[in-house]
């Protein structure tokens, strides 16, 4: 079985299979959007969180650690509540679209992405911090100063998003509705076909995933590895 | 007056170079400490700290280890809080606008992780300017102007407490605080930080350095501040400490002697 999953994922690939490299396509659309905004929103978070230590900061650091452990079908129920017809805004007719999809894994791997963000930044910011008073940085300068000086290292914390973005399916599949040439991604089309019987295509897209993930893995590794020999990670 | 600048110049040019001229005159700020105390958890630091120092010339505080020197130095540069106390400049409490007039360089310089130009330019732009001639006069002036665009942090100790010093010089400060900043240099290293120091502190800088080199501040200091278990115990002239201290306990330092009240 292994041996015709590689061959049907050899001809799949080189056939150049549009129905494959739409579900490759959408799969990469939503996973590095939602790997997009999760950086935007939980890099300022994490950075916001390193950077001061105010009442109420270890409370939201216990609320983040625990945001990040949230099964993905509760993440996708809560979207699907939301965006359904009668939630508060389905007027906007998201539901079984790659945006409520984008939405539900933003949700998933923004937590993730701030409770990783804010150690490598506080790790940097205790080294920093005299420094920073000495110069009266303001708290934007401190976090934007932060942010540029440990990009390298947040760079893995990317790749970890990335990897549960693209390893994703509780969440796409509620919200998505795993509808053909419409929201259907890897993770779900190989759900499927493992429930129709087809395994051999399961697993052929099961390894057409997998060596997409370690390609990316591979690029981001080695922009990481030739930055700390410059001593800039 | 500027001198023509070399960028590609490979060794400092101490005491040639002419930093661009200061875009407002120096504050000549003179400072006072009042009845200063710090503790941490109980334990007290340093004990009702009376000191007035000069606007101008090169103070160094001296004292055996734990004596609270480099607390002190923070309480001055604002970046600690004394739990007691008042610190003055000009008879004026300490403001985030007179704090900008004023630098630090610590024991082990805390550079960016970029190159050594980038080091000095996020100090030159946080201050809203853009002077790369500034940034290239500093970097010839600790003779790092070959060196301008490798990492920071792949530097030698020795470069890299230089290029310290040159950050903290590209705020064009009237103070600059030095804690320890050539303690783990070599004697090569520390002679030419300790020109540039002179040099500076010539044009009107002045420095407060916190030091366990008697030479050295016997070399470039005008007066020494003496702390003992957190009190100053003397502060005189650096010709009339070295040739005759007061206390005991500067005596015994001097001697390579330990001190027990």
């Amino acid at each position: 079985m292994q041996e015709s999953a590689i061959n049907l994922a050899v001809q799949l690939i080189i056939s150049a299979n549009p129905d494959l490299f739409e579900i490759i396509g959408l799969s990469l659309r939503v996973s590095l959007s939602s790997v997009v905004l999760s950086l935007v929103f939980g890099l300022s978070l994490g950075a916001f969180l390193a950077t001061d230590h105010f009442r109420g900061r270890q409370l939201i650091n216990v609320l983040i650690n625990a945001l990040m452990s949230m099964p993905p079908v509760v993440v996708g129920l809560f979207v699907y509540l939301a965006i359904s017809r009668s939630g508060p805004l389905g007027w906007l007719g998201l539901l079984y679209t790659p945006t409520a999809m984008i939405i539900a894994q933003t949700m998933l791997i923004t937590p993730l992405v701030a409770a990783l963000s804010r150690q490598v930044i506080e790790d940097l910011y205790n080294e920093y911090r005299e420094q920073f008073l000495s110069l009266q940085l303001t708290r934007p300068q401190r976090m934007k100063a932060l942010l540029w000086d440990a990009r390298y290292s947040l760079l893995t914390v990317a790749l970890a998003g990335l990897g549960r973005a693209l390893s994703e399916v509780g969440a796409v599949i509620i919200v998505g509705g795993n509808i053909e040439h419409l929201t259907r991604v890897m993770t779900t089309a190989i759900a499927l076909e493992t429930s129709k019987g087809d395994l051999a295509l399961a697993l052929a897209l099961g390894l057409i995933l997998l060596s997409l993930a370690l390609l990316i893995n591979i690029l981001l590794s080695s922009l990481n590895i030739s930055a700390r020999r410059q001593a800039y990670a | 007056m500027h001198n023509v600048i070399d960028i590609n110049a490979n060794k400092p040019v101490v005491g040639t170079t002419r930093l661009p001229t200061k875009a407002q005159p120096s504050r000549r700020s003179k400072l006072e400490l009042n009845n200063i105390s710090y503790s941490v958890n109980g334990k007290r630091i340093l004990q009702n700290i009376k000191l007035n120092l000069p606007p101008q010339g090169i103070t160094a505080i001296m004292g055996f280890n734990g004596a609270g020197k480099s607390i002190l130095l923070k309480i001055m540069h604002g970046i600690l809080k004394p739990t007691t106390g008042t610190v003055l400049w000009n008879q004026q409490p300490s403001d985030a606008k007179h704090r900008l007039t004023q630098s630090m360089v610590f024991q082990k310089p805390v550079l960016l992780r970029r190159s050594a130009k980038a080091n000095i330019d996020f100090v030159i732009k946080q201050r809203g300017t853009h002077k790369p001639a500034l940034r290239n006069a500093l970097l010839v002036k600790v003779g790092l102007a070959n060196k301008a665009s490798q990492p920071a942090r792949l530097l030698s100790g020795g470069e890299q407490q230089r290029l310290a010093l040159a950050r903290a010089l590209a705020c064009q400060p009237d103070i600059v605080f030095l804690d320890e900043a050539t303690a783990s240099l070599d004697p090569a290293s520390s002679a030419i930080i300790e020109q540039i120091v002179s040099d500076e502190a010539a044009l009107g800088t002045k420095f407060i350095m916190v030091t366990h080199d008697a030479a050295q501040a016997a070399r470039i200091a005008d007066e020494v501040v003496f702390m003992d278990a957190g009190q100053i115990t003397e502060y005189a002239s650096a010709e009339q400490f070295f040739n005759a201290p007061i206390s005991q306990a500067a005596t015994a330092y001097l001697e390579g002697r330990l001190h027990h009240q």
